[in-house]
């Protein structure tokens, strides 16, 4: 019996790469396909610095993604303090040593890349608080203790991340971390209590905001303040996305960013480019992509005995889906400026990394999803 | 057991929660999908218009004025290919090094290589510099041949406004030039349509008509990228040349008054007298319009600012000059007409006329002894009009010479240079000067001296009025949209009536009484240039083709003192600038008049010396060409 047990535990590699979750491993293949042919674009139909850089981080993280996946989601659980640790020494090592570019200070010289802890900050923290309600009795998630404990693990990194300065970021790991301790069984009533101290405080807030930040706030309450200056990119990225139209001005036709009227098109305004040449439907589809991906992720955490992946799964899908919200948000007008990448499409090595760690994640849970953790 | 049914409630609480989020999650996304649909399909017009707003630059290129050309169609402004040299500077290797090749090739000064290091620091990389802005044919080939190590460099050959007849016909068409900032601003047309390196023009006609003459900007447009530079070339929109002009004047006249008044100073003006067309009109001495077209040196412009002859000067239209006895004819038509004098009122002339202390002297000194009309005017005898002026009085003469035209801008607006003269009456001087007229003023006035004041223009017309029967014409310059022939003209003239174009009415335009008076001043004007005795007798021609009519005039320009008077001093021993203008008012054939001039010579000494021997060999040309001219006037119509 024992035996047999361990036997069952210990899946062969065979099995392992059999229980893979196929759908989700496809769906983010065409992703990584789909971002290499649009930064193709964006380096104006040539084979470039971007689409090159970008290539070659997608052949070193989605292998990197397979190997976590094989790694048991036990492995992990227990491992997720740790993580979330050393995550941390590096958001500290970052602001004291950390490189400077255009103003913030958030990177790591590691040779091979820069790395930008803070992004692996949106993973660890969903482990950490993971484990953290996986091991808490349900009794007693609403005690004093306990919520000091998880808000503090959630300020923490926050401080580290505001401090440098990286608004869009903080508000992101802010909302995975809230999100597990909604999923975790925190009471309603502490979340409509905060959400209505924080509508209060907003003022308070904005006081306390930098300059460029009340700006892009001013700009994103009305973009023609300033056409030329703070509302340009947001003023550019509609009109790209409004000219596509129903079918898209056509892959590498998109005059916008062809031209250089759309900045930031690498990264944070890379949909901004991907509709204006592909259109609604282009548009459409690539939200129906990532709508497959996050149902998976769903689904494979609704499959879960152990509660660690199922509130890892329910919780990275959720901050997969806050990324692309808050970030369609931002080039579609609905939202202020806050620095937030489009997961997989945009240039960036940190941010794919830490994607890519998270599917790795999902898909172990899944290969192990009949495992327990005590 | 405790702990599994605790893990069991959480996994609920979990998938519970989850259920929820899962919800927000797609009422999300159907948000975004409706921000898209908004932005891609409801608004996608606004937005599509606004990324070809972005994208799409026009750039508009010189319009290609309008050529103006004479009666007979032949191009008086015209336009004419010229080759240029442009330097594009980001496209350039070594900057000083180019300059440098540049500099010894087309020997640029040192002023010019400066300019364009300026030009360089202001435009923006990819703008061209004009280095050249008309290169020789030489230059051009030179510079082709070198061009594998003038990088950068970009030959252009462009289109440029030219005078074919340089000097000829300046004073009417002006020049074309770099406009200022003030006449940007000024016209609209021009103001749409501008850009640099545009000529507009900055004198006569070529300003007078600019918006017709214009002409519309090609319009290329390229697709640019966010800095502005041009990327490709999207379309190529052609402009239309400005409207062409066609003119009253015969260019061969035109060129021969220019030789005939060869380095004198004066005008000369042809009309003819039933349509009123200005056959020729030349202010003497001319410059070349073709030297401002590309900045004229410094050197160039003083020469022609400080010539004493001052070519700057229109004097056709803005000269004012008293009209000295070609006055005359007028004289005799008011005092005629209000009957103060007949043909056989007789005057007797000893060579002055003393009045209240004062001594009036008539130009010849042993006087004429009893002269009637015709010999008084015949030999221009001063005395016979002084007597007729004070029996007229000057404010008879006044509505007399106004109807003529006189103290009256002949040609209206066309030309803002014009003068309108001055014919005085006893209100002009209490108006004016203050002072209540004097007698004697009228008599210096009847023999066109004093106040009066009269550009050769106006005499002419005066001339062409007296010759026609005594019609008002309507002199022009600008052949208008339905042209009217020179019989039609004569026809609506000798019933009475004349055809105005403009309001398409037939006006009512005799300007005598009795008709009988204007032939006895023909008949006078006759005899003074075709009998013996007569002040242009020795310029007559006799053959009755040519044979014309005319009256000479010699204009004091400075008062006469009783010492010079007693020296009678040739004209060569008196300095320039005080020597007598000379004028001849003349008009022919005789026999059915055609055409009217008028000669000024200033300071050319006596009228029938200086003025009328020119008009003996300008009538020949003139009726020479009759023929031609009369076939010519159906020519194509051209609306302005």
């Amino acid at each position: 019996m024992f035996q047999h047990d361990r036997l069952s535990n210990e899946i062969t590699l065979f099995q392992k790469i059999k229980n893979l979750d196929y759908i989700l491993l496809i769906s983010v293949i065409l992703l990584s396909a789909l971002s290499v042919f649009v930064m193709y674009s964006t380096d104006g139909g040539e084979i470039l610095f971007h689409t090159k850089n970008h290539f070659v981080k997608l052949a070193v993280f989605f292998p990197l993604m397979i190997f976590v996946a094989f790694f048991n989601i036990k492995f992990w659980h227990n491992f997720s303090y740790i993580i979330y640790f050393i995550v941390i020494l590096l958001l500290i090592y970052v602001s004291f040593f950390g490189l400077k570019s255009s103003g913030s200070q958030r990177w790591m010289d590691l040779y091979l890349f820069v790395l930008q802890p803070s992004e692996l900050m949106k993973i660890a923290i969903i482990m950490c608080l993971a484990k953290y309600f996986h091991r808490i009795k349900i009794e007693n998630v609403n005690s004093f203790t306990s919520i000091t404990i998880v808000l503090s693990i959630i300020i923490i990194p926050i401080i580290f991340v505001i401090a440098q300065p990286d608004l869009g970021t903080s508000i992101l790991i802010a909302l995975s971390g809230l999100i597990i301790l909604w999923l975790g069984g925190m009471k309603i009533k502490y979340f409509i209590y905060s959400f209505i101290t924080f509508l209060i405080s907003l003022p308070f807030i904005i006081s306390f905001l930098k300059p460029y930040q009340k700006l892009r706030i001013l700009t994103f309450l009305n973009p023609d303040r300033d056409p030329l200056g703070a509302g340009y990119q947001i003023i550019q990225s509609k009109i790209a996305i409004g000219s596509g139209g129903l079918n898209g001005k056509g892959f590498l036709k998109g005059t916008q960013s062809y031209l250089d009227f759309l900045p930031e098109k690498h990264t944070d305004f890379i949909f901004t480019l991907f509709s204006e040449e592909f259109g609604f439907i282009g548009s459409v589809g690539l939200l129906i992509l990532y709508s497959i991906i996050i149902f998976r992720i769903v689904r494979i955490g609704a499959i879960s005995r152990s509660n660690f992946a199922r509130l890892f799964c329910f919780g990275y899908a959720f901050a997969i889906f806050i990324y692309i919200v808050v970030n369609l948000s931002m080039v579609l007008g609905l939202l202020p400026i806050v620095g937030s990448p489009l997961p997989i499409m945009s240039y960036g090595g940190s941010s794919m990394l830490a994607t890519m760690i998270g599917f790795g994640i999902v898909l172990s849970a899944k290969i192990n999803h009949k495992q327990m953790i005590a | 057991m405790l702990k599994s049914n605790s893990g069991i409630r959480k996994t609920d609480v979990i998938n519970r929660r989850m259920f929820i989020i899962g919800a927000a999650k797609v009422v999300i996304f159907v948000g975004i999908v409706a921000r898209l649909f908004s932005l891609q399909i409801n608004e996608n017009k606004k937005y599509l218009t606004l990324s070809d707003k972005n994208r799409i630059r026009e750039w508009k290129l010189p319009p290609t004025r309008g050529n103006i050309v004479d009666y007979f169609g032949n191009i008086i402004a015209g336009n004419l290919k010229v080759y240029q040299l442009h330097i594009i500077p980001e496209q350039v290797e070594n900057f000083n090094y180019l300059l440098v090749r540049l500099k010894n090739l087309l020997n640029l000064s040192d002023k010019r290589i400066a300019r364009i290091n300026k030009l360089k620091a202001e435009l923006k990389p990819w703008d061209s510099i004009i280095v050249s802005e008309n290169l020789t044919w030489g230059q051009f080939v030179k510079i082709n041949n070198y061009l594998y190590d003038l990088v950068g460099v970009k030959p252009v050959m462009t289109i440029s406004r030219n005078y074919p007849f340089n000097d000829v016909y300046t004073h009417v068409l002006g020049y074309v030039s770099q406009p200022n900032e003030q006449e940007i601003l000024e016209n609209e047309t021009i103001q749409e349509r501008f850009v640099p390196g545009m000529k507009i023009g900055k004198l006569g006609l070529e300003k007078r008509l600019e918006n017709h003459l214009i002409g519309t900007n090609a319009i290329q447009r390229y697709e640019v990228n966010a800095y502005g530079k041009r990327i490709n070339q999207l379309e190529h929109q052609k402009g239309k040349q400005g409207s062409k002009i066609r003119l009253t004047v015969d260019t061969e006249i035109q060129k021969a008054c220019g030789e005939l008044l060869n380095e004198k100073a004066g005008s000369i003006s042809v009309m003819d007298i039933y349509t009123g067309d200005i056959i020729a009109m030349y202010s003497s001495p001319s410059y070349n319009p073709n030297l401002f077209l590309f900045g004229i040196s410094q050197e160039e412009w003083q020469l022609i600012r400080n010539n004493p002859l001052k070519p700057l000067i229109n004097k056709t239209l803005s000269g004012l000059y008293s009209p000295g006895s070609t006055i005359k004819p007028i004289v005799a038509l008011s005092a005629l007409e209000n009957k103060v004098i007949d043909t056989k009122f007789k005057v007797k002339c000893t060579g002055k006329m003393e009045l209240y202390g004062q001594t009036f002297h008539c130009w010849k000194e042993k006087g004429h002894g009893w002269v009637s009309l015709k010999n008084a005017m015949k030999q221009s005898c001063d005395t016979y009009f002084y007597e007729v002026a004070r029996l007229l009085g000057v404010d008879r003469l006044n509505i007399t010479a106004e109807k003529f035209g006189l103290g009256k801008k002949v040609l209206g607006d066309i030309f803002d240079i014009e003068k309108k003269g001055l014919f005085p009456n006893t209100k002009w001087k209490k108006n004016n000067l203050g002072k209540g007229w004097v007698l004697g003023e009228t008599l210096i006035t009847g023999i066109g001296q004093g106040y009066v004041q009269t550009t050769p223009l106006q005499l002419c017309m005066m001339t062409a009025q007296i010759a026609n029967g005594g019609f008002v014409v309507k002199p022009k310059i600008i052949v208008d949209s339905n042209p009217i022939s020179y019989e039609d003209a004569k026809q609506s003239m000798e019933s009475g009536l004349l055809f105005d174009t403009d309001s398409e009415e037939l006006l009512d335009k005799k300007l005598f009484i009795n008709q009988k008076n204007i032939k006895i001043v023909q008949e006078a004007m006759f005899a003074s240039t075709n009998e013996r005795f007569g002040t242009s007798y020795k310029s007559r021609i006799d053959d009755p083709k040519y044979q014309f009519a005319g009256k000479t005039g010699t204009a004091q320009v400075k008062r006469i003192s009783k010492r010079e008077r007693e020296l009678d001093l040739e004209l060569e021993q008196i300095p320039y600038k005080d020597r007598d203008h000379a004028l001849y008012v003349a008009y022919g054939p005789y026999v059915n008049p055609r055409y009217a001039l008028s000669i000024i010579v200033e300071h050319g000494g006596s009228g029938s010396k200086a003025a009328a021997p020119i008009a003996k060999k300008l009538f020949k040309l003139i009726i020479d060409r009759h023929d031609l001219r009369n076939k010519q006037s159906n020519f194509e119509r051209i609306t302005v």
